[in-house]
């Protein structure tokens, strides 16, 4: 009892020794770097919150490696040493010195922090790091003094834009300047006139929302000036709302033509209705999970082509399933719609619980190459990488689609065999054999949009189900057989869907969507491109 | 195809009934094997989430019966699959308690899956453990909800939000899939918000079809909403296949944890098994258990678990712990009911507790909801969540909630004298105008 009593009474005074030392160190700038670094391993949040203002206070470049890293989540405390250190790849680093330390068979766990605590380094750090060496860290230092101005910063920014290069990084400075100016009570009325224009420039989509927080705070005499700009800004808004609206619905428009073109070559061309266009573009997708997972085992330096390389071996694997369908169900159903629907839906069933059973039910990951990462500013519109490839995939593919159909010989027996079998047939051209190819092709090219789904969708055993209505949906309405129709149909309903999308909600929009269709087909049954003559009847 | 069928579908359901009717009095007897129905969805839909579900109940169902199982008898698992079908769940779990003749069922993950079950447990009088977070509104007799209610989930996660270590949340966007459970829970969570001082305009609800896949438009207004100079966060009720793309359209466009912090109450460790979550660090999720908890049951679970399913990369998420919680109070309730019949479970079932896998106790309430603490956590780039706050003590389950006008009065108390699952307070009567 007595033992108990006296550790609680030692526990106490050491609180209380603790808590003095972190006050006193609060108000004077003398901080033990050392020691409040090597505190962080046993800290709480709260108390990390503490140590991180601590030594933000210190303003000393030293505690900037060790700040970033616990932003970053690579600092790490040595378990039976307590020791604290950097991991960097495989090295670990000293936090102050950034010297290399080696600890021998190590113990580590990560020093977690939360999304305030990352807030409040990368506001400790944005003054220290404004004049780094690293382009990126001046970026976001500018940035987060943007997001919290103070006007003691302002000299600051001044020096940091006097020795700027980068454009970019010096257009977010001078953004963050005006705010800060145009925040603060103590800047004169000149250099808030001056700041309002550079904030309209520069500030892009939070423009508005600046200068109308600005407003309120400031003088009479600034109000015209900055009423005229967010006038401007306004109407520029609406303009580029539109436009970003119009992009939103190219990229889905790609995406469906991705998922549709193929059946626009099975369905359209050769009148199959293969419900099982959809577990193509699934097989599609985990041909380039397969790949990826070959590659991130024996050849992680090719990571980021992985997707270059999955094309080919996508294409390969669904279109010989394809073909492998055609010569073993489809051939035998020629003729007889109701029952070559009702195949190939128990074929995507099967398919389905195949892949289900091997992969097992879960999601499967497929990492996004860096290039495909990120987004960048087009003018007022934003622009996704993902969405930028995807387009320009889709329009790849339909181009290729177009050369093979229109210009090699499997494409004019295609089109031969299509528009009159017997014919064709009679003229030597083998019709089974072009009936596998076509087919092969058709689900060839799923398994192109497979691998392009992966960067958007789950690659799960459901991905193919939700796609294949809307493929549907698109070849009905271009006008079934004509692949252009399949293109602006895919585009027309895209952005139909994302100008709809604002104003009636997700659900409403697709439901519209699909009321637009029937009305549409009630009165055009054939689509918007008919093929006109005799092939249509046969 | 469809009429065909149903025909032979209702002819199979016609030999079973009649098969069913012969066999109960034969097996009826307290001997043999206890069977444990097990009614997930193993193809299909919602197959990406119950799969693990059914596996959970075969590795309990097997370690107790190396422990000698239930009063000296074996639990012997009856499994069907409802392949994601709500009607089809209905037939099945009559097969299961009529032809299968099982004691228990533990199954479901979807609401409308136990609203499709519910009147056969009622009429047949059997039991349903269901395992998965609700939007609450409901108490049978009959059905043991192991999952969070609204209190136990939503509203704390909004409260943490609120405060001051969680950013001081202004603006809401209230963003869902369009079904029974977002709708609900957002209907309270507006009404709560509301009451909290928050305006109309600073709350934005969206509903998106089950699988949505193009969230260009929808994250775009979140930024935009996001860009008005209140701190705002997304709480999504987002289901299932839909929330890898919304996670990858927002990383794309920008949106860190640090300016929009999402929290979302259907996304676990399972579901971000599937996913790269690096851009995703630091976004939020509510739920009554963290894989990442650090309590040597927690560590024992995992480790059998990993044992069983044979791989040390398989997670654990919430609805396994539902169903570990749950199915250790049946076992405790039948121990001490000393028989599996169903009247006498339902009377030793409340009140009872059972270790759960965060240190504290669950504890089954007199409304058939039971006892947890809440942990909000932040995702981690290694796919687990690290727990920056939690309850300080178990929050009981609410079965109607307190902040909608129409239910604020009801209780659900199964036990003697009240015996009802929407007792109105104010008249003391069974049964409301709710209902």
């Amino acid at each position: 009892m007595t033992i108990v009593r006296m550790l609680s009474l030692l526990l106490l005074v050491l609180t209380g020794a603790l808590a003095s030392a972190t006050t006193a160190s609060a108000q004077a700038p003398s901080v033990d770097i050392a020691a409040s670094i090597g505190a962080m391993g046993e800290a709480s949040l709260r108390e990390l919150t503490q140590i991180v203002e601590d030594l933000a206070s210190t303003g000393d470049d030293t505690v900037v490696p060790a700040l970033q890293a616990l932003a970053a989540g690579d600092l790490y405390v040595e378990e039976s040493t307590g020791a604290i250190v950097i991991q960097r790849g495989r090295t670990l680093l000293d936090p102050i010195s950034g010297a290399e330390v080696s600890i021998a068979d190590h113990d580590l766990s990560r020093i977690r922090v939360n999304n305030g605590l990352r807030n409040d380094i990368s506001a400790a750090l944005s003054s220290m790091t404004l004049m780094s060496d690293n382009p990126a860290s001046r970026l976001s230092a500018a940035r987060s003094l943007q997001a919290n101005p103070d006007a003691d910063n302002v000299a600051l920014l001044d020096e940091a834009i006097a020795a700027e290069t980068d454009p970019s990084v010096l257009s977010a400075m001078q953004t963050a300047r005006a705010v800060t100016i145009l925040d603060s009570d103590e800047a004169s009325l000149e250099d808030k006139r001056a700041a309002v224009p550079v904030v309209t420039r520069n500030a892009g989509r939070d423009a508005i929302t600046i200068l109308a927080a600005a407003r309120s705070g400031a003088p009479e005499e600034l109000h015209p000036a900055i009423d005229a700009a967010l006038a401007g800004l306004e109407q520029e808004r609406v303009f580029w709302g539109a436009m970003q609206n119009v992009w939103f619905g190219i990229s889905l428009g790609s995406v469906l033509l991705l998922a549709a073109i193929g059946l626009a070559i099975t369905f359209g061309v050769m009148g199959v209705i293969n419900m099982a266009h959809g577990e193509m573009v699934m097989l599609g997708a985990y041909t380039t999970f397969v790949v990826q997972l070959v590659i991130r085992q024996s050849f992680p330096g090719l990571l980021d082509y992985s997707l270059a390389i999955a094309l080919p071996a996508a294409f390969l694997v669904t279109a010989l399933i394809g073909i492998a369908i055609e010569r073993g169900i489809i051939r035998w159903l020629y003729g007889r719609p109701l029952e070559t629907l009702l195949a190939t839906w128990g074929l995507s069933l099967i398919l389905q619980q195949t892949v289900r059973s091997i992969f097992g039910p879960t999601n499967q990951m497929v990492i996004a190459p860096t290039w495909m990462s990120g987004a960048f500013a087009f003018y007022g519109l934003n622009i996704t990488y993902s969405r930028l490839w995807i387009v320009g995939f889709a329009i790849a593919v339909f181009a290729l689609l177009l050369v093979v159909l229109n210009r090699s010989s499997l494409g004019l027996q295609m089109r031969a065999v299509t528009q009159n079998r017997r014919m064709a047939s009679a003229m030597g051209i083998r019709t089974p054999f072009v009936d596998a190819m076509t087919f092969g092709l058709g689900s060839g090219i799923a398994g192109l949009a497979g691998v392009a789904l992966t960067q958007i969708d789950n690659v799960s055993p459901n991905l193919g189900q939700n796609y294949i209505i809307d493929s549907f949906m698109v070849v009905v309405f271009g006008g079934v057989g004509n692949l252009w129709g399949t293109f602006v149909g895919a585009m027309t309903l895209g952005i139909a869907n994302k100008f709809l999308e604002p104003y009636a909600g997700a659900v409403l929009g697709k439901i519209l969507i699909l009321i637009l269709i029937i009305l549409f087909i009630q009165r055009r049954p054939r689509g918007l491109f008919a093929l006109k003559g005799r092939s249509v009847e046969a | 195809m469809t009429v065909a069928n149903r025909s032979i579908a209702a002819l199979g359901l016609g030999v079973a009934m009649t098969m069913g009717a012969v066999a109960v009095p034969v097996l009826a007897q307290d001997e043999g094997p206890i069977k444990v129905g097990i009614l997930h969805s193993l193809s299909g839909t919602m197959a990406i989430s119950e799969t693990t579900l059914k596996d959970t109940m075969l590795f309990l169902i097997e370690k107790q019966n190396e422990a000698g199982g239930v009063m000296g008898r074996q639990l012997e698992p009856v499994v069907v699959d409802i392949a994601s079908d709500w009607p089809l769940a209905a037939e099945l779990a009559r097969q299961l308690i009529e032809v299968d003749d099982v004691d228990v069922v533990f199954g479901c993950w979807t609401s409308v899956c136990r609203k499709s079950v519910l009147p056969v447990f009622e009429e047949l009088n059997s039991l349903l453990f269901y395992p998965v977070q609700y939007e609450g509104e409901e108490s049978q007799r009959n059905v043991f909800y192991t999952g969070a209610s609204p209190n136990q989930q939503a509203i704390p996660a909004v409260d943490y939000l609120m405060s001051e270590d969680g950013g001081s949340v202004e603006r809401w966007v209230l963003a869902g899939t369009d079904y029974v459970y977002p709708q609900t829970t957002n209907k309270i969570l507006e009404q709560y918000l509301l009451d909290k001082g928050v305006a109309a305009e600073d709350i934005m609800i969206n509903y998106t079809p089950f699988g949505h896949s193009d969230w260009q438009t929808i994250v775009s207004d979140i930024v935009a909403f996001g860009s008005e100079g209140k701190k705002t966060a997304v709480v999504s009720t987002i289901n299932g296949d839909a929330n890898v793309p919304f996670y990858r359209e927002l990383a794309n466009q920008g949106v860190a944890a640090e300016n929009i912090p999402v929290v979302a109450f259907s996304v676990g460790e399972e579901e971000l098994s599937g996913f790269d979550t690096t851009p995703l660090v630091g976004h939020l999720a509510a739920w009554n258990y963290f894989m990442s908890v650090d309590t040597p049951e927690n560590e024992e679970f995992i480790a059998d678990w990993q044992e069983y399913i044979g791989s040390t990369d398989r997670v654990t998420n919430d609805p396994m712990e539902a169903h570990y919680i749950g199915f250790n109070l049946w076992v405790k309730a039948v121990e001490a009911a000393g028989t599996t019949d169903t009247d006498a479970v339902i009377d030793a079932i409340v009140g009872l507790e059972t270790p759960n896998l965060t240190g504290g106790m669950a504890t089954m309430l007199p409304n058939h909801h039971i006892t947890k603490p809440v942990l909000i956590g932040e995702i981690q780039d290694d796919g687990q969540f690290f727990v920056v706050w939690e309850t300080e003590d178990l929050v009981p389950g609410d079965a109607w909630s307190d902040f909608l006008p129409e239910s604020a009065m009801l209780e659900a108390d199964w036990t003697a004298p009240i015996n009802c699952g929407n007792y109105n307070t104010e008249t003391s009567t069974c049964g409301s105008a709710a209902q």
